[in-house]
């Protein structure tokens, strides 16, 4: 008897099937890859693209784009070092400020697209020119941290320690916790069906009465509140703001999300995937340079052909199971 | 009857070449107005010079991908790799001009063949295996410019043949040499596009894919021309661009200009979801996003901060051709006087 997964799963399957793989090999390969300061970086220094792209699934989910993920991050963590650095706000205060920001910024996106019809793609995208202008309008270059909050506090109180050496940064603490909240979002709310609903097919879903302007323009405050959120996690990181940084991490996000199996036309997909993704993502980073040799942009040919693979997986099966629909 | 449609036709190409006409009018008005010098013209050693001699210049190489754009957006797609595939042409052209015993025919077909194989692979995913655009698209421009890297295996590359320095740096007839070539794939495509019936087929492939094939196009094989014939755009203005500043590089050369081509066509009248498209308003989209960015060179605006307002000229085109803003507009109008 064979097991059978249901089709919906099947990328899911693949996903992780392709993170165990990619990790057994770099643990054969080469010596200390399987230690634990590996799997710890690993998910400390993607944490800011790991949450960006969760707002990027919402988004996607929802049938949208996100073209604007990179560009707030950079915004977001220059508005913060500002605030903090040069206007003696306390950290917690810029923090707060710069998130409602985001999910105001992300908001007017999702209006725009909305209430005038205009394609996602081109409001997220006029939204990361003027994001990544404003950036520059408030500082022009990269400026560091250095409130005490966040050389003792973040770096050193709210880090576990893990063994004697070892601590779990708090950056991989606010991917995890961002996670689980992603999760019970989409798939424990009514919002969250709504979202699913809206990106299976939005006529359907205006027929059944769902609010698709309410979900439309809170999917794209969800996104716009993850980038400011992974631009704090960011500022955690790099104990700094950079105008400049972070350019095509939207890139990086959407291939997480497609990595993860979710179907970019929408509808289909789940929030623990991109996750994975997103780790498979920093494993090819990883290999690579555990590798030595090879230079980095193997890197973007590998997540290029990942892609095209899952992609690819995704067609074949949507095929199926519409041939298996006609059969009946 | 067919003067009627013909004549309804031109109406409609003129109504939607007005708005971003108007925008570039208003644009150069405030500049002549505010910014001195910024209509000056001269000419040095039998070449014009000048802002707007800069404008045309430095815009050619979107305008080129403009075009290409145009019919990729009329089938209803989209091609996000053409600045991937400008850094591989570019990387392709530096690598085989320094090499020894190739001639320079060669070079530029290389460069060019290389653009059309990437064009032939979106062509095939999106034709063939039926893959969104942007999606399909996105993955040649995540690895592109990984594959220019592996060419030139991740060097800057400098060159110094005059011949190669002349396509962008060159002048013809007083004008920048790429403008020249700008003027040439305007002609060769308004000609393929409107003296025969290729520009029909992309519009009924973009209008209604299933209507299109009952009447006998292929969907797949038009598809696929467009996205080969985006990519030889993209391939042209690696060309400039890398000649521009004599030498290829894999990581700047043409980034981000996929989105100024795409912004370009939008705000020259064709709509994202494909159909009627409109080449000449894509050229006009394109020297409006170039005369932006000139203009605010001009004032001293910072490179950085110059996204913003090309933010805000982007969203306000694009709402004033959105019939639903239009609609809302005019019910408020119609509702205040009662």
């Amino acid at each position: 008897m064979t097991l059978r997964l249901p089709p919906k799963y099947v990328p899911l399957a693949a996903t992780a099937a392709v993170l165990v793989v990619l990790y057994a090999a770099g643990c054969i390969a080469y010596d200390n890859f399987g230690s634990l300061r590996v799997l710890v970086s690993l998910v400390g220094d993607n944490a800011f693209l790991g949450v960006a792209a969760l707002g990027a699934t919402f988004v996607i989910l929802s049938g949208g784009i996100d073209l604007s993920v990179g560009a707030v991050v950079a915004f977001t963590s220059i508005l913060i070092a500002t605030l903090v650095g040069r206007c003696g706000v306390h950290p917690l205060a810029a923090m707060a400020l710069a998130l409602a920001l985001g999910a105001v910024f992300g908001a007017g996106m999702g209006a725009l697209i909305h209430c005038f019809g205009l394609p996602p793609f081109l409001v997220t995208l006029a939204g990361m020119f003027f994001a990544r202008g404003m950036g520059f309008v408030i500082h022009e270059q990269s400026l560091g941290i250095k409130h005490a909050f966040y050389v003792e506090r973040i770096n050193q109180d709210l880090a576990i320690p893990l063994t004697g050496h070892i601590h779990l940064p708090f950056t991989a603490l606010c991917f995890f916790a961002a996670l689980v909240l992603a999760i019970g979002i989409a798939h424990y709310t009514r919002f969250g069906r709504n979202v699913y609903a809206l990106g299976g097919d939005e006529q359907s879903a205006t027929l059944m009465g769902l609010p698709i302007g309410r979900t439309k323009v809170l999917v794209y405050a969800l996104a716009g509140f993850c980038s400011a959120l992974a631009g704090v996690v960011y500022t955690f990181y790099m104990q700094s703001g950079n105008p400049a940084g972070c350019v095509g991490l939207e890139l990086d996000a959407i291939a997480s999300v497609v990595i993860g199996g979710t179907l970019l036309a929408g509808g289909v997909g789940f929030v623990a995937g991109t996750a994975m993704g997103v780790l498979i993502l920093g494993l090819i980073q990883t290999l690579i340079t555990f590798q030595g040799n090879l230079n980095t942009w193997w890197t973007k040919i590998a997540v290029g052909l990942l892609v095209l693979a899952f992609i690819l997986l995704q067609n074949f099966i949507s095929a199926a199971s519409r041939r298996s629909v006609a059969a009946r | 009857m067919a003067t009627d449609r013909s004549q309804r036709i031109r109406r409609e190409w003129l109504a939607k070449l007005v708005w971003p006409v108007a925008a570039l009018a208003l644009l150069l008005a405030f500049n002549l107005l505010f910014t001195p010098g910024f209509f000056h013209l001269e000419v040095r050693e039998g070449h014009l010079y000048g802002q707007l001699i800069t404008i045309l210049n430095h815009g050619a190489k979107v305008m080129l991908l403009a075009l290409g754009m145009t019919l990729v957006i009329a089938t209803g797609g989209v091609d996000l790799s053409v600045g991937a595939v400008m850094a591989i042409a570019g990387a392709v052209a530096a690598q085989l001009i320094n090499a020894p015993g190739v001639p320079f025919p060669a070079v530029i077909l290389a460069a060019l063949a290389a653009a059309v194989v990437a064009g032939a692979w979106n062509g095939m995913l999106v034709g063939g295996f039926r893959i969104q655009p942007i999606v399909a698209t996105l993955i040649l421009m995540v690895a592109g410019r990984g594959i220019a890297q592996l060419i030139t295996d991740g060097q800057i590359i400098t060159f110094t043949d005059a011949r190669l320095v002349y396509v962008g740096n060159g002048h013809l007839l007083g004008l920048p040499f790429p403008v020249t070539i700008v003027l040439a794939m305007l002609a060769v495509t308004a000609l393929l596009a409107r003296k025969t019936a290729v520009g029909l087929f992309v519009e009924a492939v973009g209008d209604n894919e299933t209507a299109s094939r009952y009447a006998g196009v292929s969907a797949r094989t038009v598809k696929f021309m467009t996205y080969v014939f985006s990519g030889l755009c993209a391939g042209m203005a690696g060309l400039v661009a890398a000649s521009n500043i004599k030498c290829a590089d894999s990581n700047h050369a043409g980034l981000f200009l996929e989105l100024d081509a795409i912004l370009a066509v939008v705000v020259g009248g064709t709509a994202l979801t494909g159909g009627r498209f409109y080449l000449v308003g894509s050229l006009v989209g394109a020297l409006l996003i170039q005369a932006l960015t000139t203009t605010m060179y001009a004032r001293n605006v910072s490179a950085d901060v110059a996204p913003v307002p090309k933010a805000i000229v982007i969203v306000a085109v694009c709402l004033l051709q959105s019939e639903t803003f239009r609609r809302k507009i005019a019910g408020l109008v119609r509702r205040r006087p009662a």
